[in-house]
């Protein structure tokens, strides 16, 4: 890193850090590379020599999805306690090791995949990998770090039982989804998680955590043929295939409803949305563009625009699309005061209704396209987040040319395009809302009590 | 970035929340621009932008790319000075002000009871006050307030410009010099705040609230920060936290948590950057079923152990080197070394203080770790937040 360190006039102090970055800080012009190892596993890499860091990410579909009804929360806990102990190290023994070589190695359960990541230096990279090896390969699930796990977990659902915003959440996909496994959260509740056993545990790991459908993302200082090798010696233990659930597609029942879930707290937490779109449908991109104007834009959204800076509404309130693996929702929130809830709910559906009618003017398009296009390089500028994109441009399915198509794919898009789905798609009269707090005035359709 | 050296503790008493306040008035216009304009143009320029305020800074930061970098300027310079505000879009955007405060702090017992212990912890420095002020202190802000403070600390000679890319020096310094060096310059007042008298006694506080089902433990003692005269306990501090609570097997967690199990998480942490006196922070999550005392109690054990025996030479090695090689790591992100700098020049320190934290670390040595260590951690001088169900059943 070099630093200029400069004053004028004894005016301003201006300091300029410059130092070599990924891909120049544009992704346009990184290189990406298939990297398919002796063994077949694949991976795709950026290759960045500038700092001695190399970051990896990887997944194996089907996450918490797949929780068996009774004991939600088994993707998670499994996942949880890759980290604690696996060959002959024990718990301590094992986090010793990560944290002597700086290593950070994380298990994630979203509903739709199981998320593995790893960042580490070049100098420790080959134990790091040995050490994800054994995380993957050999997890030794003692009963002490069963017992913490659950504790850990425990809490954690304690933390965010009554959280508004969870709250909300909760309520809102278990109304969406009142048969499907996405009603439940990835933690489970603290009635699931007790019936977990180590054998559920490590039958999952089994069963699971596989070479078929595992997804490889790698940025930073590592060379294909290095990377080549680790991936062999990482990942070529894993089983290849093991029978998984059909899971159903599903749509979100969005009958239009207001649902209050009394609480006594000075601000009424919202969450709402409608029908959305799969990842791969052909009117994905202009409703991502559409939404980008609705709501998704940050301080420029239409939502923001009427409700936070015309009318000091709310503090935060945003739209955006959530494709899954089984459905699509187009969800948004908001918190406001509780008597300003009305009104809050009333423009969010009077926005909704006015981008379906024709006006949205090219103007509006032109700059949210720009937004689209040129934040896009933004997002990521560090390994980590690299291997994060390399991973979601492979699951989604999008191509290795993803990056140098996506600004074509945006720029097709016309006025008549958006206006079309915007007619198609947006369905203010199906729009759902969860208010968690004391409302006043509100008609819902139906209220919990909350405590 | 453009970090201003004015924070909330610069803050006139009984107006809390101004800085913050004007962080969110600066979108909103000009003479030139009118209000979210810049934004517009930071979106549509396919930017990123925010801003930020803590009790010693005030920052406005945007992404985009390096073309981009004289237009940026340009609206940056031109809100520096050039803010117009009035009545009506005060009044509307206090009501953001206060549901943010309700959304950050009073829908949660957590942020409640934190809000409450940092008042008790300082007693006379405003540091004591929340960043984003007191509800009824926001309530009856008025625009001459407001006015006044962005005149007062709002000049290039109170800002740090720091442009963090792959720029060529010499024209950012001419762009700055361009669009910064013809506002006029301007007296700054000096940033002396009250300073914390010594204290004689332990503080408690405890929040009780029906929302609690996983309660929370913590205890912060005053501690010199990278600006006090005894700011050398401030490197040993670092490598402290780290010891007692920077990771799995750091000691409290591996007592508490691992070895005895009475807790669900535990840790410690210090803020270093502070322009005044900062904090050391221990705390813990018990396991559902275990009293509050008995997991305290064997906090204390750990504390009492520490002070009397020391660190070892081992531990403190192990823990210099996390601190060095998660310097590397900072260095992993575009916006990461730009506060790193941000922080520390607006927090008293210089661009040498940041050049040479590493060596600074790694010459920390057992004894200088033990004595920072026993300067600070006095019961006397702590102060200890407790965050409990209403009814003192624990959560199942």
């Amino acid at each position: 890193m070099s630093l200029v360190f400069k004053g004028f006039k004894d005016i301003l102090l201006v300091l300029i850090v410059t130092f070599p970055f990924l891909g120049s800080g544009d992704v346009h012009s990184m290189e990406i590379q298939r990297v398919v190892s002796s063994g077949g596993i694949e991976a795709w890499l950026v290759e960045d020599h500038s700092l001695p860091i190399v970051s990896i990410r990887f997944s194996f579909p089907g996450g918490s999805v797949n929780d068996p009804t009774d004991k939600s929360g088994l993707a998670n806990m499994s996942t949880k306690l890759l980290g604690e102990g696996a060959g002959e190290f024990n718990s301590q023994k094992f986090h010793r090791r990560l944290e002597d070589l700086s290593v950070s190695l994380n298990f994630e359960a979203y509903k739709d995949i199981i998320l593995g990541s790893m960042k580490t230096l070049t100098r420790n990279r080959d134990e790091a990998f040995d050490l994800l090896k054994l995380a993957l390969l050999k997890p030794r699930f003692d009963d002490d770090s069963i017992q913490l796990i659950r504790a850990q977990i425990r809490s954690r659902i304690a933390r965010n039982k009554n959280n508004p915003n969870n709250i909300a959440q909760r309520t809102y996909w278990s109304m969406m989804f009142p048969e499907h496994p996405y009603r439940f959260e990835s933690s489970g509740t603290f009635k699931s998680i007790e019936k977990i056993s180590k054998y559920d545990l490590k039958s999952f790991v089994r069963s699971n955590l596989v070479k078929t459908g595992l997804i490889i993302g790698v940025a930073g200082d590592i060379t294909a043929d290095e990377l080549a090798l680790s991936l062999d010696k990482t990942f070529g233990g894993l089983p290849r295939y093991f029978e998984k659930n059909e899971i159903e597609n599903i749509s979100p029942r969005t009958l239009g409803k207001v649902v209050v879930v009394k609480n006594n707290l000075p601000q009424s937490s919202i969450v709402f949305g409608q029908n959305g779109l799969a990842r791969n449908h052909p009117d994905y991109y202009a409703a991502y563009l559409l939404n980008h104007i609705l709501g998704g834009g940050g301080f420029t959204s239409r939502l923001y625009k009427e409700i936070r800076e015309k009318r000091g509404l709310v503090y935060s309130v945003y739209s955006y699309l959530l494709p899954l693996d089984y459905s699509s929702l187009w969800l948004g929130a908001a918190a406001t005061d509780n008597k300003s809830v009305k009104d809050t709910i009333k423009i969010i559906k009077s926005e909704w209704s006015r981008m379906q009618d024709y006006q949205i003017t090219q103007e509006q398009l032109q700059s949210a396209r720009d937004n689209i296009k040129g934040s896009f390089s933004l997002r990521f500028n560090n390994t980590a987040s690299i291997a994060g994109m390399l991973l979601e441009i492979q699951r989604k399915g999008l191509g290795i040319n993803y990056i140098q198509n996506r600004e074509n794919i945006y720029d097709m898009i016309t006025i008549n395009d958006i206006n079309r789905v915007a007619k198609k798609w947006l369905d203010p009269k199906s729009l759902t809302f969860v208010i968690v707090g004391n409302p006043s005035n509100i008609i819902s359709s139906e209220v919990i009590s909350g405590k | 970035m453009m970090w201003y050296k004015v924070g909330a503790a610069d803050e006139p008493p009984g107006k809390s929340g101004i800085a913050h306040f004007l962080e969110h008035l600066m979108f909103k216009g000009t003479a030139n621009r009118a209000p979210g304009e810049f934004s517009e143009i930071v979106a549509r320029n396919g930017g990123k932008e925010n801003a930020f305020t803590s009790q010693d800074y005030t920052g406005y930061y945007q992404i985009v790319s390096k073309d981009k970098l004289g237009l940026m300027m340009e609206l940056e310079a031109d809100r520096m000075m050039g803010l117009v505000l009035n009545q009506e879009s005060i009044n509307i955007e206090r009501q953001v002000v206060i549901e943010e405060r309700r959304t950050r702090v009073e829908t949660s017992p957590q942020a409640k009871l934190n809000e409450q212990v940092m008042a008790a912890t300082y007693s006379n420095h405003p540091y004591r006050l929340p960043v984003i002020g007191w509800k009824h202190e926001i309530e009856a802000l008025q625009l001459d307030d407001i006015i006044g403070f962005y005149k007062k600390w709002y000049a290039p000679n109170n800002a740090i410009l720091i442009v963090s890319g792959d720029v060529n020096p010499s024209e950012v310094y001419d762009l700055a010099k361009t669009y910064y060096g013809k506002l006029p310059f301007k007296k700054i007042p000096l940033r002396l705040r009250p300073s914390e008298p010594n204290q004689h006694a332990p503080r408690e506080v405890v929040l009780r609230d029906p929302r609690v089902l996983q309660p929370s433990w913590s205890r912060r003692w005053l501690a010199p920060s990278y600006n006090s005269p005894n700011k050398n306990h401030a490197y040993a501090l670092e490598v402290f936290a780290e010891v007692m609570g920077g990771g799995n097997t750091s000691r409290l967690n591996t007592s508490l948590v691992i070895s005895q199990k009475l807790a669900v998480s535990a840790g410690a942490w210090y803020a270093s950057d502070a322009l005044d006196t900062s904090t050391f922070v221990v705390w813990f999550s018990p396991r559902s079923g275990i009293s509050m005392d008995v997991v305290s109690a064997a906090l204390e054990k750990e504390l009492y152990k520490v002070k009397r025996n020391g660190t070892t030479k081992e531990e403190v090695n192990r823990a210099k080197q996390r601190l060095l090689d998660s310097a590397i790591f900072a260095r992993d992100s575009i916006e990461g070394p730009a506060q790193i700098f941000g922080v520390a020049m607006t927090t008293g320190q210089d661009v040498e203080d940041v050049e040479n934290w590493a060596n600074r670390i790694s010459d920390v040595t057992p004894d200088q770790v033990d004595l920072a260590a026993q300067a600070v951690l006095k019961i006397n001088t702590s102060t200890t937040g407790i965050l409990l169900p209403t009814d003192n059943i624990k959560a199942k």
